[in-house]
């Protein structure tokens, strides 16, 4: 059957399963989108920005655990694009990226919106193509999806010249079956190397479990779960790895790395094997890596060889998909009950100020934490996916919200991308239409894609997004506050006033700056149909505890400051071990950290250098820092 | 910094030297050598790249390469008995009295002189990057005007056929690296 080659892409993004598309349309890419209007059975979403369609594919990948597509013109177009797919590829997301490109007898003549795509986007797409013969695109477009979405997954290009779509060419289906000789993405561990990692799992005695997003890529939670049972070994998990094993499950101690809580980041220092799976040793989650688990022999089980010996020195590397590999080991894997190293980890735990945020009652004051964990308790029993953006809300997304299934967590971890999260969003709910999505996300990053609610009004889909302001980039002011004097360069920030942001883009607005009103505002948010955006006013000054320093010692924790008010709330008493019984939390010690900067007193902290006019407001019950208040309708809002 | 002989080979199709030229710049290592030629296959070519790099560090380009799409096969002939060649043109000054001591250094070296002017020759050599090399160097004295050199092409020794698509899949490519840990410990980013 002769098609031309704009035909072509639409037939066979519907043989691969595809029914939503991302895109952008421009000059070079016309012929495509001309074909377009006679397949109705793919939607097409028209973002306001290329980099929210990348963000949105990759959104819809990571919800669905299929292939995202993202389309976009030639020049700026694709160029709109890098972030997006620098962003996959960091966190390993399937997407597959359709550009066009000028004529390919103007290729290389600099023409009107010529980019050399395939060159610019070589260091961030697992591959990438550029097409200039109608013949070559069905083959093209099948290998793009195979690479795409096998072994490690990752983003892939294809750039196809303008004159390509709009020739024509047989289409054979069958004969355009993906040609990669050299493409190998499901290699197999050695079977010594079995034996090997059985030898030092069974003798271990103070292993744990390192969980990372590998294992929701292979699907590999019933199989993680099983190990950590039979040989009772407790999982801490990355940040892509949330979910990944249930919050609420009594082996799963808790996020690792930075942003941890301390007693995670101990028992890998202490242990004396460390089982990573689907996880590549991130400098967030390692600390210094001449001090890392320095006790502990390294069993790595990962799909992709060069992740392997990378960062951290391995004795014994599984190569392989997670799963397969796990059902090789589960048989052969002794019981054990490990009851010393669990009394280890309790008595670890109890050293810990827990979540502690959680327990103090309402001072009058909206805390971030109080936001998320309030969030929490009011989305729990829907089924709801989070989506983040980068930054504190982030990490305190991490800490205080309980993530029990796979895929319920969205967040840009490895390149960290501002302005990732609404159209991430976006994607998600196109992949789930029946889940809640929440955005939560920070007055920076929102503002860096807030253009989308365009997007989300059009398409009259219903993202729920709570704005975490704090009329700073966050993040990066506790990295002035603590590493760089509180010299506050370039990180105040004025928005809009959100809410009439969002009435502007004719959807519901909230505002919230009270903890006693979080739960309704959330319930409002759910009786709403429309995309519904909440600026929660937070504390200015909070800061992310604990924190190990980058480059400090993983176990050098920065601590939560001391917050006497918490001495008698017995901050989670919730958890328990393994074995039913409770862990000794009630000598809940709650002893400030190492920090100078932490316990700086709050009285003495300056307001924010373009926040003069709001009064230092601090509170006499909380060491908390607490700073700049607006007490007065200022600038922000 | 060791020197590290990689050979892969890859499909012949557009682009693959730059992705493997940009692997390796991306990456930080630096290349020595690397050359490009056609096999007795049709559609594959064969790079031997030299590189500086630890054991582990070679592992580490190994595995990347292998990550390539078009990269069909690599091998490090490193440590193993391997040939390795290169080719050299030296255009050296010669005067009526210093000719015959420069065509000494030509038999010597087993080179040919290929181009013969009343100032100059131009002469060619192949051997090992060490003989060339020495080649340089006892000719530099006369006035060398121009050399280039191809940069090494590696093949093992012995009778056996290297296939561009072993049924062997390189698993343990990372592995075995025992106590070198060199590569380990990069400075962390922050």
């Amino acid at each position: 059957m002769k098609l031309t080659g704009a035909e072509i892409i639409w037939e066979c993004l519907i043989r691969e399963g595809v029914d939503v598309v991302f895109g952008y349309p421009g000059g070079a890419i016309l012929p495509t989108y001309d074909a377009m209007t006679k397949y109705p059975q793919i939607h097409h979403v028209l973002t306001r920005h290329e980099q929210g369609a990348t963000h949105m594919a990759d959104g819809y990948a990571r919800a669905s655990g299929k292939v995202g597509v993202a389309i976009a013109t030639s020049g700026p177009g694709a160029t709109n694009m890098v972030t997006g797919i620098a962003t996959a590829m960091m966190d390993s997301s399937p997407i597959v990226c359709i550009t066009g490109q000028v004529g390919s007898r103007a290729l290389g003549t600099d023409a009107f919106q010529e980019t050399d795509v395939t060159g610019v986007t070589l260091p961030v797409t697992k591959h990438n193509y550029l097409v200039t013969k109608t013949a070559d695109i069905a083959r093209v477009i099948r290998e793009a999806f195979y690479i795409a979405k096998s072994g490690r997954p990752g983003p892939v290009l294809v750039d196809i010249t303008k004159d390509a779509q709009q020739l024509t060419a047989e289409f054979d289906w069958e004969a355009a079956a993906p040609k990669l000789p050299g493409y190998r993405p499901n290699l197999r561990a050695l079977p010594t190397e079995y034996e090997r990692a059985l030898e030092l799992i069974n003798s271990a005695k103070r292993p744990v479990i390192l969980a990372g997003q590998g294992i929701k890529l292979s699907g590999a939670t019933a199989q993680v779960l099983e190990l950590a049972d039979t040989a009772r070994i407790p999982i801490a998990v990355t940040l892509l790895g949330l979910g990944v094993v249930p919050a609420s499950s009594p082996f799963n101690l808790g996020m690792m790395g930075m942003h941890g809580e301390a007693w995670v980041n101990q028992a890998i220092q202490q242990a004396d094997l460390l089982i990573a799976l689907g996880m590549r040793f991130d400098d967030r989650v390692t600390g210094n890596l001449k001090t890392y688990a320095p006790h502990a022999k390294k069993i790595h089980v990962e799909i992709d060889p060069s992740e392997v010996n990378k960062n951290v020195h391995v004795d014994v590397p599984l190569i392989g998909d997670l799963r397969e590999v796990l059902e090789e080991l589960l048989p052969k894997v002794r019981t054990s009950d490990r009851g010393e190293w669990w009394a280890k980890i309790a008595e670890m735990k109890g050293d810990s100020a827990v979540r502690d945020i959680q327990a103090l009652p309402d001072n009058g004051h909206l805390y971030a934490a109080h936001v998320i964990n309030d969030l929490w308790r009011a989305t729990k029993d829907r089924d709801t996916i989070v989506v983040t953006d980068v930054g504190q809300h982030q990490m305190w997304e991490a800490q205080y919200y309980r993530h029990e299934k796979p895929r319920s967590l969205i967040t840009s971890g490895g390149l960290g991308t501002m302005g990732f999260a609404l159209p991430a969003a976006i994607g998600a709910k196109f992949a789930c239409p029946e889940k809640d999505v929440w955005v939560v996300v920070g007055d920076g990053g929102f503002q860096m894609t807030s253009c989308e609610l365009a997007t989300a009004e059009q398409e009259g889909i219903k993202v729920n997004v709570a704005i975490i302001n704090n009329a700073f980039l966050g993040m990066v002011r506790q990295w002035q506050e603590f590493f760089y004097e509180k010299r506050y360069a370039a990180t105040p920030m004025t928005g809009p006033d959100f809410v009439k942001l969002a009435e502007a883009y004719r959807l519901n607005g909230l505002r919230c700056d009270k903890r006693a009103e979080v739960n309704s505002t959330v319930k409002a948010v759910l009786a709403d149909k429309r995309t519904t955006v909440v600026d929660f006013v937070v504390e200015q000054e909070d800061a992310v505890f604990p924190m190990v320093p980058a480059g400090a010692d993983l176990d050098a924790m920065i601590r939560r400051p001391k917050r006497e008010i918490l001495a008698e709330s017995g901050a989670d008493k919730e958890w328990q071990m393994p074995n039913g019984e409770s862990a000794a939390v009630s000598e809940l010690t709650l002893t400030g950290g190492p920090s100078k900067a932490a316990s700086v007193p709050a009285a003495k902290r300056k307001p924010a250098p373009s926040l003069k006019k709001k009064s230092a407001e601090t509170s006499k019950k909380s060491s908390r820092p607490v700073v700049a208040k607006a007490t007065k309708a200022g600038k922000r809002r | 910094m060791p020197k590290h002989t990689l050979i892969a080979y890859v499909e012949d199709v557009p682009g693959v030297l730059n992705r493997v030229a940009s692997l390796f710049r991306r990456r930080n290592f630096n290349i020595d050598s690397l050359t490009v030629g056609r096999t007795e296959q049709a559609g594959v070519s064969r790079l031997t790249v030299v590189v500086d790099a630890t054991d582990a560090g070679a592992r580490i380009v190994e595995a990347n390469l292998y990550k390539l799409v078009n990269v069909l096969r690599v091998d490090d002939l490193t440590h193993k008995p391997a040939l390795n060649r290169e080719l050299g043109l030296v255009k050296v000054k010669v005067t009526a009295a210093t000719r015959s001591q420069v065509l000494e250094f030509v038999d010597m070296f087993r080179a040919r002189v290929v181009d013969v002017d009343e100032e100059s020759l131009v002469i060619e050599v192949t051997g090992t990057p060490e003989k060339i090399g020495k080649f340089e160097m006892v000719l530099r004295p006369y006035g060398i005007l121009e050399l280039v050199r191809t940069g090494s092409v590696s093949m093992a020794r012995g009778h056996d056929k290297l296939s561009a698509n072993p049924p062997l899949v390189r698993a343990e490519v990372a592995a075995s690296a025992a106590d070198d840990h060199s590569h380990a410990g990069v400075s962390m980013s922050v």
